[in-house]
């Protein structure tokens, strides 16, 4: 049984990478996910973990770094935020072509300019279609969760594929709150050795990352995207494996109160817990609101979101990044495509929130609900807005 | 749930002390956030740091803007800072000052409950050093009840190491010799 705690997440996570038996990690501090850095560095120093820790000038060498190492067949780890990912960015559609099993954690923040260290998605949602299998958190228990099991995901031998895991910057990299901390006889039992496909080593040569012109390139996006999509099944086998030993669940798409909820409003991340408190308020009011909070955004989970969001009128889908002059927020769109062929479609509805930290209370949640509510005649559906701008 | 906002200045420990008492309420068996008010710091500037303490689950991960209890690390931010600012009327004031609860009473124009106590003073005799941070925290405790003294111990002593003692010991003397007026 793990220890009941408390700690500030962000040193947590790094507790937790700590009990996976990495071999390496190259991680660059930015903040707010310094406190990863730092303490994943104090716990090689101080001989808790036999890893490697390389320090590198840059994300891009990081990111590199991790790239060379899975390569060659070791567990590698970092962890970046904003501006460092956008360093990376160049290097995330590699990590993944090369089928290098990586598992990163993103500490989100706010992407320069202005400059801004708070909470927002907008490193993350550039970063979408880069072929890495991505899931968000709500609480520092998963965040601790999640750093261990994406590493029996990605090295799965149907997946190889890297894997990052979006925590909330300041939300939560910064809070102090209770969580059980597994043991190591646990996650031994959980987690199996690395045994990769295939390695970099001189005594037996291998291309990892070859060239290929349009004679074989299309051949080779459709392998990868066949993989991403195909990683859902032991995504799910993978959380089935967590819950046997740890009894916690975890699944592609959460609900709260969505079973009879005839407003749904959709959020990904720490938002979720808060958004919670405002269903609770308008249950008590007679209202029939529920909440969904979507984890897995990629491989997308295109059934289950579609099945839990079957029977709703009106949805309300929360974003924190901005799709510049598109049709509305990252998130609004693929929701909205993914519903678009059913039979029976709810209005949909778009906030584009908590921006570079802004702070969104419980009162703004319920103030999003009754603005919806109040729109009888769906004039405000398959529109955007930032909430609570001034103008 | 209790909500807590700490007034200090970059580099008195107001994040730490909002650390140490969410670690040991946790270890307490109770539900506890600490966190920081978000964003860069610098020495001697104004800070902000919170605590939320309840015996159930805590979901609400938005800032604290209706404290159940101001807790003012350094008073020469009074008049700098609006430390009583949504601070609920029946709610409770913390100072750190030499001086009675009624003069910050009257100075303030706060009505609920207000208790001080010189919990630099203290700090400088049990630890040779003028950082109330930890003292204040044997305030708090006194004034709200939120968890026992005993309860900080093992925070204390994991964080501090040989210095632990001096910190509880100052702790306590701000937990015995805080006045409060209701």
């Amino acid at each position: 049984m793990g220890k009941r705690m408390g700690m500030e997440v962000a040193m947590a996570v790094a507790e937790a990478v700590g009990l996976c038996n990495i071999d390496m990690a190259a991680v660059y501090p930015i903040t707010p996910q310094s406190h990863i850095a730092e303490h994943l560095s104090d716990l090689v120093a101080n001989g808790e973990i036999d890893a490697e820790f390389v320090t590198v000038e840059s994300e891009h060498s990081a990111m590199s770094a991790v790239i060379g190492a899975s390569g060659t067949g070791a567990r590698s780890y970092t962890a970046t935020s904003s501006q460092g990912l956008m360093l990376m960015h160049e290097l995330l559609p590699i990590a993944s072509a090369m089928r290098l099993p990586i598992c990163m954690a993103i500490a989100n923040r706010a992407v320069s300019g202005p400059l801004n260290i708070l909470n927002d998605h907008t490193d993350i949602m550039p970063q979408r279609d880069s072929g890495w299998i991505s899931m968000f958190v709500e609480n520092g228990q998963e965040a601790i969760d999640m750093s261990i099991i994406a590493f029996k995901i990605a090295e799965h031998k149907d997946v190889m594929l890297p894997v990052n895991i979006n925590i909330d910057g300041f939300q939560l990299t910064h809070m102090v709150e209770p969580f059980e901390m597994p043991t190591q006889e646990e996650v031994n039992q959980f987690l199996p050795p690395f045994v990769p496909h295939a390695t970099l080593h001189p005594a037996k040569p291998v291309t990892m990352g070859a060239f290929a012109m349009s004679d074989y390139f299309a051949e080779i996006m459709k392998a990868k995207d066949e993989a991403l999509k195909n990683s859902k099944k032991v995504i799910l086998d993978v959380w089935d494996d967590w819950a046997k030993i740890f009894g916690r669940t975890y699944k592609p798409v959460e609900t709260y109160m969505a079973d009879d909820a005839e407003i749904l409003m959709l959020t990904m991340g720490s938002m979720g817990e808060t958004a919670q408190v405002a269903i609770d308020e308008l249950r008590a009011k007679g209202i029939k609101a529920g909440l969904v909070k979507l984890r897995l955004w990629r491989p997308f989970p295109l059934e289950e979101i579609k099945a839990v969001l079957k029977n709703t009128k009106k949805l309300i889908v929360t974003d924190r990044a901005i799709s510049f002059g598109g049709p509305g927020g990252p998130v609004f769109s693929e929701i909205k495509s993914a519903l678009y062929a059913e039979a029976q479609r709810p209005l949909i509805y778009n906030y584009i929130y908590g921006l570079g930290g802004r702070d969104v209370p419980v009162p703004d949640f319920v103030g999003m609900f009754e603005k919806v509510l109040a729109d009888t005649a769906g004039k405000l559906a398959d529109s955007y807005e930032f909430w609570g701008v001034r103008e | 749930m209790i909500e807590v906002r700490w007034h200090g200045r970059g580099g008195q420990g107001a994040v730490t002390s909002v650390e140490l008492l969410a670690v040991s309420a946790i270890a307490a068996g109770k539900y506890a956030q600490g966190f920081p008010s978000f964003g860069p710091e610098r020495r001697g500037a104004p800070v902000a740091a919170f605590t939320r303490v309840d015996s159930q689950k805590i979901n609400k991960r938005s800032g604290i803007y209706k404290p159940d209890v101001v807790l003012v690390l350094d008073a020469s931010l009074i008049g700098l800072v609006n430390v009583t600012e949504g601070l609920k009327p029946e709610g409770k004031l913390i100072v750190n000052t030499h001086k009675t609860p009624d003069e910050i009473r009257k100075q303030l124009d706060f009505k609920g409950t207000v208790a001080t106590v010189d919990g630099t003073g203290i700090a400088r005799k049990e630890m040779g050093v003028p950082i109330a941070n930890t003292t204040m925290i044997g305030a708090l405790l006194k004034v709200t009840g939120m968890l026992e003294l005993d309860a900080m111990k093992e925070a204390v002593e994991h964080r501090f190491g040989r210095i632990a003692q001096k910190n509880l010991a100052a702790m306590k003397r701000a937990y015995d010799e805080i006045k409060i007026s209701n």
